[in-house]
Order: C-alpha cells, then sequence, then structure tokens
C-alpha cells in the first residue's frame, strides 16, 4: 500500500566505497539514548559508522556502497522508539560552524599568550618593586612581545574585520574603539620596550581580547544549537509528496528533491507540501494555514494549491510549480519585499552604547594628552598617559555586557521553548505594547478537533473513532484522535462522498454527513450552538450522534491572553477568516479588538497604523498570508507549525501547543534588557573610577589587568541573572 | 640567572605544545558534540562483537 521510499537525495558518497547519511533524531536526551541506538544501528551487518551527536541531535551514518537502503535505518530507530528523518545541512548552518570553530581557535591561540605573556609579566610587576635588574626585564618585555604580537595578530581578527567592515559604511560599533584600544597599547608596548621602560601593556591587550572572545563563541554557539534545532525539526517534518515517476507509477519522495514541473497525487485527507498547479481531479481543500479563511475552496483543474493546504475529498494530480508563479504567492512576496525593504533599521543597545562611548573615550584620550603637555610634560609621557586612558577604557566589561546577557537568556528561551532567528529579538521583543495575534493556526490549533467528545459516551466515541479510521477524510481523522482509536473495524466500507459505515454485533453503524447517518435533526440543533463547527454524525443501530468538529483553541489561549492583558499589553486579532468565526473566537478570549476578512495589504496597513502613534507593534501569526505582516511589526513570533515563509520571516519561533512560550519570551526578554542595561551602567561605572586614575599617569599594568578582569567577571556574573523570571502569573 | 636560559624557553615550548594540542582536538571534531562526550566518558565498554571480524 505504501509507495516505494526514495531516500537517495540525502545520501552522500563518503569515498572508500562508503556511503554516508545524517539522521535526525527526535527524543535522543541522554547516554542512554545514545549507546541504545549506536548499539541498534551498529548491529546492521555493513554499517561502518553509526555515531549520535548528543548537542545537535543527530545520527552519522556509513555504510558499504549499495549494501542497504537507507530507509531500513529509519525504520530501525523506529523499532527502538525514536523518530529519525534524513537530513540536509543548510548553507547558513554549515557556515555558522565554520565561523564557532574559528572563533574557538582564536579563543584558543589567545588565551595561550595571555597565559604565557601573564607568566613573564608577574615577575616584572613584582620585579620592578624589588630587586629585578632592566636587562632582565627589557628581556622579558620582549618575550611578551614575541608572544603577544602574532597571537593578537591573529586572535583580533574577528574584531579588526567587523571594525573595518563598519568604518567603511561610516559607522561605529563596539569593536572599534576594541581594535584601537587592542592596536594602540600593543605599539607603545613595543616604543616602551624599544626604549628599556618601565611599563608595557601586552598582558592587558591580550587578555582584552581573550575575555571578548569567550564573549563571542558564547553567543555564537548558542545561535548554532538554535539554528540546528530548528533545522532537526524541519527535517523531522518528514515531508514527502507522493510524485508520479512514470505514467501510472508512483514513489514517496522526500520535498527536497521535488523539481518545478514535477507531477504528484495529492490524495484526500494529505497536507499538500509543495506550490503547485492542479492538473486533474476535483476536490474541496482547506487553505486555512495559507489565508486563515476556514471555509473550504474547491479546486479543480487549474486551481493554485500552496504547500499547507489539506486536500479533504477528491483525489487531485498538481503539477509543481516554480516558487512564486502563483497569483496569491507573488502578491505576497511583493508585500514581503516591500515590508522588507522598509523593516526599520533597528539600532542594537551595543551600537547605540558605542556610538556614545567611542567618542567620548577617545576625546578625553586627547584632552589628557594636550593637558599633560600644557602642564608641561613631554610629549613622550602624555602620549603614554593618554594611551593609558585608552587601555583602561578599552571597553571589555562594555563588550561583554550585552552578548553575555544574549547567550544566557536565549538559553532560557530555548528550554522554555522558544528559537531565536535574529540576536537582536530580545531587546526588541522586551518593548513590545502591543500584540496582533493570527487567529487560524496561532490562536487556534491547526488540526480539527471533536469540540463535544466530552458529552458522548465513551464507548459511543470509541466506536465511532474504531469506524472512523477507516476514512481519509481529515474530519474522520479527528474522530479517531479524539476517541484514541488504533485498530480500524473490520469490514467497514467507504462510500465516497458520504461515510463509512459497517457491522457491531448485528447493528449497522454508520460515520459521515448527518443525512447519511439519518441525523439530520440533532445536526441542525448543534449547528445553532456553533454556526462554525463541521458537523459529523454517528448512527449505531437506532441511536443517533453528532460531533461537533472545528480547529479548537491553543489549550491555554484564553490564561495566556489575560496575561498579556495583564502585562498592559494591548492584544487585538487581525484574521483572514469570516467575521463569524473570528468574533467567536474574540469573544471567547476575551480581546475587544478585532478585525475579521483581512488581506495581507490590510494587515501591514493596520500595523502601519498602530506604529505612527507610537506602539511597539508584535505580531503573532503562522499563515502565509502573515508573512509580510510578520516582516512589517517591529518584532514577530511564529509557531513551528507556520508556513515555511512566514517562519523564515518571523523574529522568534515557538514550538509546541500551548501558548505559553509567547509570554515567557516576553518575560525573558524584559529581563534580559533590564540586565543589559545594568551591566553597561557597571560597565560605565567602572570606568568613571578608573579613568580619572588613568588620567592622573598612575596607572600601572598591573591596576589595568586587575580592573580589566575585575569588571568583565562582574558582568559575566550578572548575566547569569537572566536565568531566571520572577514566576507570576504567567 | 642563567638558569632562565633554559627556563623560560621550556616553559614556552610547553605552552606551544598545548597550544598545537588544543588545534588538532579541534581539528578533529573534538568539540562538535560537547555534550555526547561528557557521556561517552561514563559509558560501559562496548560487548565484544559475536561475530569476529575478519
Amino acid at each position: 500500500m505504501q509507495a516505494t521510499r526514495d531516500f537517495s537525495h540525502y545520501v552522500r558518497d563518503a569515498g572508500a566505497g562508503l556511503q554516508h547519511i545524517d539522521l535526525a533524531v527526535e527524543g535522543v536526551s541522554c547516554a542512554g539514548c545514545m549507546s541504545k541506538i549506536e548499539r541498534g544501528l551498529s548491529a546492521i551487518p555493513d554499517v561502518t559508522l553509526a555515531r549520535v551527536n548528543l548537542t545537535d541531535r543527530r545520527v552519522a551514518l556509513e555504510w558499504k556502497e549499495g549494501a542497504l537502503d537507507p530507509g531500513r535505518f529509519i525504520d530501525r530507530l523506529a523499532e527502538l522508539g525514536y523518530k529519525a528523518y534524513p537530513f540536509e545541512t543548510e548553507s547558513a548552518e554549515a557556515a555558522e560552524a565554520d565561523q564557532s570553530r574559528f572563533l574557538l581557535r582564536c579563543l584558543g591561540v589567545a588565551a595561550f599568550a595571555t597565559m604565557n605573556v601573564m607568566m613573564l609579566s608577574i615577575p616584572v610587576w613584582s620585579g620592578n618593586a624589588g630587586d629585578m635588574i632592566p636587562v632582565q626585564r627589557d628581556f622579558f618585555h620582549w618575550l611578551s612581545a614575541l608572544i603577544a604580537l602574532p597571537a593578537a595578530a591573529y586572535a583580533g581578527q574577528p574584531f579588526f574585520r567587523s571594525a573595518l567592515q563598519v568604518l567603511r559604511t561610516r559607522n561605529v560599533n563596539m569593536d572599534v574603539p576594541i581594535s584601537i584600544g587592542v592596536m594602540l597599547a600593543l605599539g607603545m608596548s613595543v616604543v616602551e620596550t624599544v626604549n628599556h621602560a618601565e611599563h608595557t601593556y601586552f598582558d592587558a591587550a591580550i587578555m582584552l581580547l581573550t575575555f571578548l572572545l569567550v564573549g563571542r563563541y558564547l553567543d555564537q554557539s548558542m545561535r548554532r544549537r538554535t539554528r540546528a534545532v530548528a533545522g532537526n525539526l524541519a527535517a523531522l517534518k518528514a515531508e514527502t509528496v507522493t510524485k508520479f515517476v512514470g505514467a501510472d507509477e508512483i514513489a514517496q519522495v522526500p520535498v527536497a528533491a521535488i523539481n518545478p514541473g514535477d507531477i504528484v497525487l495529492l490524495r484526500p485527507g494529505e497536507r499538500c507540501a509543495i506550490d503547485g498547479t492542479v492538473i486533474e481531479g476535483r476536490s474541496e481543500i482547506d487553505q486555512s494555514l495559507i489565508t486563515g479563511e476556514t471555509l473550504y475552496a474547491t479546486a479543480e483543474h487549474g486551481t493554485a494549491v500552496y504547500a499547507g493546504s489539506l486536500n479533504i475529498s477528491g483525489t487531485l494530480r498538481v503539477r509543481v510549480s516554480a516558487a512564486s508563479e502563483g497569483t496569491l504567492l507573488a502578491e505576497i512576496t511583493r508585500l514581503l519585499d516591500n515590508a522588507l525593504q522598509a523593516r526599520s533599521r533597528y539600532v542594537r543597545l551595543a551600537d547605540r552604547a558605542s556610538r556614545l562611548y567611542a567618542p567620548v573615550v577617545h576625546a578625553t584620550a586627547l584632552l589628557t594628552m594636550l593637558g599633560w603637555v600644557l602642564m608641561g610634560a613631554s610629549w613622550h609621557d602624555a602620549i603614554v598617559t593618554a594611551v593609558a586612558v585608552l587601555i583602561i577604557t578599552c571597553p571589555c566589561a562594555l563588550g561583554l555586557a550585552i552578548p553575555t546577557v544574549q547567550t544566557v537568556a536565549s538559553g532560557a528561551m530555548f528550554r522554555a521553548g522558544v528559537l531565536l532567528n535574529s540576536g537582536d529579538s530580545i531587546e526588541r521583543l522586551a518593548d513590545v505594547d502591543h500584540v496582533i495575534f493570527d487567529k487560524t493556526g496561532t490562536l487556534t490549533l491547526p488540526d480539527l478537533e471533536v469540540m463535544n467528545a466530552s458529552e458522548i459516551p465513551e464507548d459511543v466515541l470509541g466506536l465511532a473513532g474504531q469506524l472512523a479510521l477507516a476514512s481519509h477524510h481529515p474530519v474522520a481523522a479527528s474522530v479517531a484522535r479524539a476517541a484514541n482509536a488504533k485498530s480500524p473495524l473490520a469490514g467497514a466500507v467507504e462510500e465516497p462522498g458520504q461515510g463509512v459505515r459497517g457491522h457491531v454485533g448485528g447493528a449497522e453503524v454508520r460515520l459521515g454527513r448527518p443525512s447519511f447517518c439519518g441525523a439530520e435533526q440533532l445536526a441542525n440543533d448543534s449547528l445553532r450552538l456553533d454556526p462554525e463547527a463541521s458537523i459529523v454524525a454517528f448512527s449505531f443501530g437506532d441511536a443517533k450522534y453528532v460531533f461537533s468538529v472545528r480547529q479548537g483553541l491553543r489549550p491555554d489561549a484564553k490564561t495566556m491572553i489575560s496575561a498579556l492583558l495583564k502585562r498592559r499589553i494591548a492584544v487585538e486579532i487581525l484574521s483572514g477568516d469570516r467575521e463569524p468565526a473570528v468574533r467567536a473566537a474574540a469573544r471567547e478570549l476575551g480581546i475587544s479588538e478585532w478585525r475579521a476578512g483581512v488581506t495581507p495589504a490590510d494587515k501591514i496597513a493596520r500595523i502601519e497604523d498602530l506604529k505612527s502613534q507610537g506602539f511597539r507593534v508584535m505580531m503573532v501569526g503562522d499563515g502565509l498570508n502573515d508573512a509580510p505582516s510578520l516582516a512589517a511589526a517591529y518584532v514577530s513570533m511564529s509557531p513551528i507549525s507556520a508556513a515555511h515563509l512566514s517562519q523564515a520571516t518571523a523574529d522568534l519561533v515557538f514550538l509546541g501547543k500551548p501558548l505559553a512560550p509567547v509570554i515567557a519570551a516576553i518575560d525573558f526578554s524584559r529581563k534580559a534588557l533590564h540586565l543589559m542595561r545594568q551591566n553597561l551602567w557597571l560597565a560605565v561605572g567602572y570606568n568613571l573610577l578608573a579613568v580619572p586614575i588613568a588620567i592622573s599617569g598612575v596607572v600601572t599594568p598591573l591596576i589595568a589587568a586587575a580592573a580589566m578582569s575585575g569588571s568583565s567577571l562582574l558582568v559575566m556574573l550578572n548575566a547569569l541573572r537572566a536565568r531566571r523570571v520572577a514566576h507570576g502569573d504567567a | 640567572m642563567e638558569v632562565l636560559v633554559i627556563l623560560v624557553p621550556l616553559a614556552l615550548g610547553l605552552g606551544l605544545v598545548g597550544l598545537l594540542g588544543f588545534l588538532w582536538s579541534l581539528k578533529s571534531g573534538q568539540y562538535d558534540d560537547l555534550e555526547g562526550a561528557a557521556w561517552r566518558a561514563i559509558q560501559d565498554d562496548e560487548p565484544a562483537r559475536e561475530t569476529p571480524s575478519e
């Protein structure tokens, strides 16, 4: 019954007659899982490598070429109790991995240099007070230079590059004062060494780089981890399509292997995984994930269908189209492009701080030099003092103040089920005071749900569920889910367009349209109560029941809305669905602001309107029609079930059924922003204490080193507080 | 103080060995799965294969 699975798209040639595949695995969380999987897979003959990566939750497999079918590994993992699917490394993720390895290499070099320069500096510091002779001191200074200069040239690359880049655009970021400080400190130290002077700052410069690289690396590895998890989730959706490989021959292939022009088969109850045009067949399709409209649309020859549409009744043949070919998609792409261009250039807190900081520091250094010259000091002494000011103020703590908080906060958000797409989203999320929700798929769940399951006797529900398993219809599937049915009823027959029927102990059972079961009266009563629901009827002999089926609200939607309101955040619904459906949802959730039948362009207009009133708007949406407004909003969020385009556009993605991650994300980011500001003030406060000492010219390298590590440790420890938020009424 | 001529290069040499070791471990992928590595250390040995490898 199942078409052949074709995973050849994911298989790589590993050389030496071996083939390689990477699988994303769900639920690997402990050492036990790791050895269970590795042993289970190694036991298959001809497997030469099976290695679990517990950080990325993946398995790398290699086997002798042609000996095995990759599908077998997935089956074996399923037997072991793990869901797995082939995984293809995206170029973005590969780039992140390279970058993180480069940073680690820089960190290694900088840490090595710091330790060795310190080994040479400490004798100088203690010797200066005691009995070290100048020749020995010079010798140690030269050795320090020998270590520090090449190490700084290598390990400083991330900062120098970023500083150059930003200077070319005539801007400043934190890397500019860092680069200037490091280069001046090293340059002056070389000059001082040549002149047999007492103080050099090789240790301070290289230690600064080490501390900053720690911050950079933490930041990077958090981002990489998020990306890996997002990649796994995408892979585990295991989106496959049924493709025609011959006139009447079909194969189950992964979506990644589909090209424009391919013909695919879309059966009832299947969710479409591609964009395309119907070339044969007739059916009803549910496009609620794309347009928000919960009423079914008719699909026939020439109708455009989009990834995420659910096929309800008939079988369709669809020709895959190239991206953005369809009219709806083209319109959305156009709006999205406009919105992305207009996306206000948000200036990160760190960059705002450095725009203020860099000129002040450099001006202070200049004034210090001029001041000393005016007071009669030699140019040499004046310059040395000025450079000492720059070294003392070199923004070690400032450079760490924000990345450390971001790392800790994004780790906490990750545990709460929120993934960050963009680094500055924490800062923006913290300012939000108006949240716009899309209804379909965001406030509600994408799957249909039986709303009155608790009113139906349990044995009846169980029987209906067994019968429902015989049908592909999505509404029937929701009944089967509600009943938690496992085995289908033997001998059940599906009557297309009507329902399914079977026999239990001599009595006939039917599930389907109310007319098919003779339950029109009951159905009408039920529809009067809930006009938005689809009704599926069930008859068992003479007893008749109706199930009222529709997309249910997320389980905690109501408490989450009131939690938002309690935080003085205004809430609003903008939906593409019809008015009665939106009104019902708004009333149930206690939201007074709502608009129905809204087009993507209208959504953007509403967001712009709110923006001009000074609101910081967060858009939470999932449909393809939400993508432009996600880009237009100040900050945006999508559930993991959202359309690809929307997920890629949103700043944050949340996992799972509950809406709680939305509140958690707001709470964590508010706390994080508070800590970032606090850290910046700590760093500034340190400077206020240290700078007068530097200006007065009494700073020694020992004081510089102690002050720098002290302030860095202080902001790092403060950042750890971002792990927890006060659990009020979330 | 002539002892410095031996001790200082020795100390630097040892540091350099450490650095090279770190770079090697990085290159051979030992930092790719820090979480898994922590657990592997305390894992039981794999039971000997029933079929001896050829």
